[in-house]
């Protein structure tokens, strides 16, 4: 029921080196645009005119940004972001290129997913919290993402799915991974049974990473504590 | 001491102002319960919240213990709000934390250590009767062991002042009323000046010593509580006093007055008396009793005799007594 190229493809490791490199990317890239996505999702909505600290034009400003971003498909975002590659990780084709890439697609998305996870934080908990002196800071590390942090997980998942869905197009700037062997073994070489074994594969990481997310996010919530 | 000078809130929307709170003049003193009753948008949770400067004032002024508070910077704000403890409608409680965790948040923000909240925590969480339940989550708990928690976690600083926020107005009567006997034993045993906002004149009666009616931005009425509930002065302190709705004053087409009863005669058989001596009867259309420091205080409507005579017989009667009276319209 295989070709003979899938089985030597399997053979050779070469699918199974292409789910470690899109796992890899994945997880290294989402964890990078966690870490810039986070604190401007915060900013978003702390300066927001119904945060905590509202700056109205900075909020705007990196509203706008944010905005701009996230509305440029990310096939042309990546061409026009090879420079930035080649500053950052001194390549601009490749595996590492790609990280880059992903990251800058994924972190304003994030951070537009951070900002509404922390506006679902109910107001008359931040109120109670400011009524017992706790200042901006401390609201933040322990009223807003604390009580956010179910939401902030589920966020996190449907943000590594996104990057999982965009690490596929790696190809186009010499990357790897399940999308590139789908592209040059399967769909160029006409092995559809390649390219439907790289879409199985792909489900089934999407599945667990979607599975095991939901999983921790309603374990940590003390809503549904009984 | 908590004084407010007049003070006023206006809120600027894209095309008109909202006054919120118009020239208000109130002194609370230490160890009381001081009751601010008004229907909602009357703007009590705006005056409220000026005590800790959660809202602004617009202008007037604000002294807790003779300190103009409006002048403060952020920092002296913080820790005077760390001073005054607050309760909610909504309780407020932080969900993903667990009940001592609640109550350990106002020390931690204050820089105490875990361990010495943890022990205050446990004292407080005793006091509400909530000592089992330290390791819950507020999920797991029932509106007032909820409010149980956010009373222990505001008292946590050991604060002076505590306001509450229509603090029983989610809960049912029962719970209602153990959550006012708790607050009154709190302002006994650790003399904790409380604010109380609501628009229930059951709770003032329960546990304030004294009362100010808000009514359209403005205080109409102000005094101790019983004298306020036997002789109450503006519109909206009858309303609320003697409710208008459910009662069936309207089924008596003639002449009502209405009598008030102070602890002194509220124990003697005073209508029976009066239809005795007069000879008529009368219709009861509305009565009311309320015990307050131990006393007995109540309202009665009635309803004279059609007849002019007996009606006049009995005005007679109630002049020449010692009852208070006056002639409902």
């Amino acid at each position: 029921m295989f070709s003979e190229m899938f089985i030597k493809l399997w053979q050779n490791g070469i699918i199974q080196k292409g789910i470690w490199e899109t796992i890899y990317m994945t997880v290294t890239s989402s964890a990078i645009a966690y870490i810039i996505g986070l604190p401007i999702g915060v900013i978003l909505n702390i300066t927001d005119k119904d945060g905590i600290y509202p700056i109205p034009w900075l909020s705007t400003i990196l509203g706008f940004i944010v905005n701009f971003f996230r509305s440029i498909p990310f096939i042309i975002l990546m061409v026009a972001m090879l420079p930035v590659a080649k500053f950052f990780v001194g390549v601009s084709l490749g595996n590492k290129a790609m990280i880059v890439m992903l990251v800058i697609a994924a972190a304003p998305y994030i951070a537009r997913m951070v900002e509404s996870s922390l506006k679902e934080v109910n107001a008359g908990v931040i109120e109670a919290a400011k009524a017992m002196g706790a200042n901006n800071f401390q609201i933040i590390t322990k009223v807003l993402l604390p009580e956010a942090k179910p939401s902030l997980i589920i966020g996190a998942v449907i943000s590594m799915v996104t990057i999982l869905g965009y690490s596929a197009m790696a190809a186009t700037i010499g990357g790897t991974g399940l999308g590139q062997i789908a592209v040059s073994y399967g769909h160029q070489r006409f092995n559809p049974d390649i390219t439907w074994c790289c879409v199985f594969l792909t489900v089934i990481i999407v599945q667990i990473i979607q599975e095991v997310g939901t999983w921790i996010a309603h374990k940590s919530d003390k809503r549904y504590k009984n | 001491m908590i004084e407010f000078r007049h003070l006023s809130k206006t809120y600027k929307t894209a095309d008109k102002e909202i006054v919120a709170l118009e020239d208000i003049n109130l002194t609370i003193n230490d160890g009381e319960i001081y009751g601010i009753i008004g229907l909602s948008g009357a703007g009590k949770s705006t005056l409220v919240r000026c005590i800790n400067l959660l809202e602004k004032p617009t202008s007037g002024k604000v002294f807790i213990d003779g300190k103009d508070i409006t002048i403060l910077d952020n920092k002296s704000l913080l820790e005077l709000r760390r001073t005054i403890g607050m309760i909610f409608q909504g309780f407020n409680l932080l969900d993903q934390r667990s009940v001592i965790r609640n109550v350990t948040f106002p020390l931690e923000v204050s820089g105490v250590s875990m361990d010495r909240a943890r022990v205050r925590a446990m004292e407080l969480l005793e006091i509400v009767g909530l000592k089992d339940r330290a390791n819950s989550y507020p999920s797991q708990l029932s509106g007032g062991q909820k409010q149980r928690v956010a009373i222990a976690r505001a008292l946590a600083t050991n604060p002076k002042y505590l306001l509450c926020d229509e603090a029983t107005s989610a809960l049912d009567p029962n719970t209602t009323r153990s959550i006012l006997d708790l607050l009154k034993e709190i302002n006994k045993t650790m003399g904790v000046t409380i604010v109380v906002i609501t628009h229930e004149m059951k709770v003032i009666e329960q546990i304030c010593d004294k009362v100010a009616v808000l009514d359209k931005s403005k205080i109409v009425e102000e005094g101790d509580v019983k004298e306020v509930f036997i002789n109450p002065i503006s519109d909206i302190a009858k309303e609320l006093i003697l409710p208008k709705e459910g009662n069936n004053f309207g089924i008596h087409k003639g002449r009502k007055v209405r009598l008030t009863f102070r602890s002194e005669y509220s124990g003697k058989p005073l209508i029976s008396a009066m239809v005795l001596e007069c000879k008529t009867s009368v219709n009861i259309l509305f009565a009311d009793t309320k015990e307050m420091d131990g006393g007995i205080y109540g309202h009665m409507v009635i309803g004279l005799p059609d007849d002019e005579k007996e009606a006049e017989r009995i005005i007679a009667w109630l002049k020449n007594s010692s009852i208070e009276w006056q002639e409902e319209v």
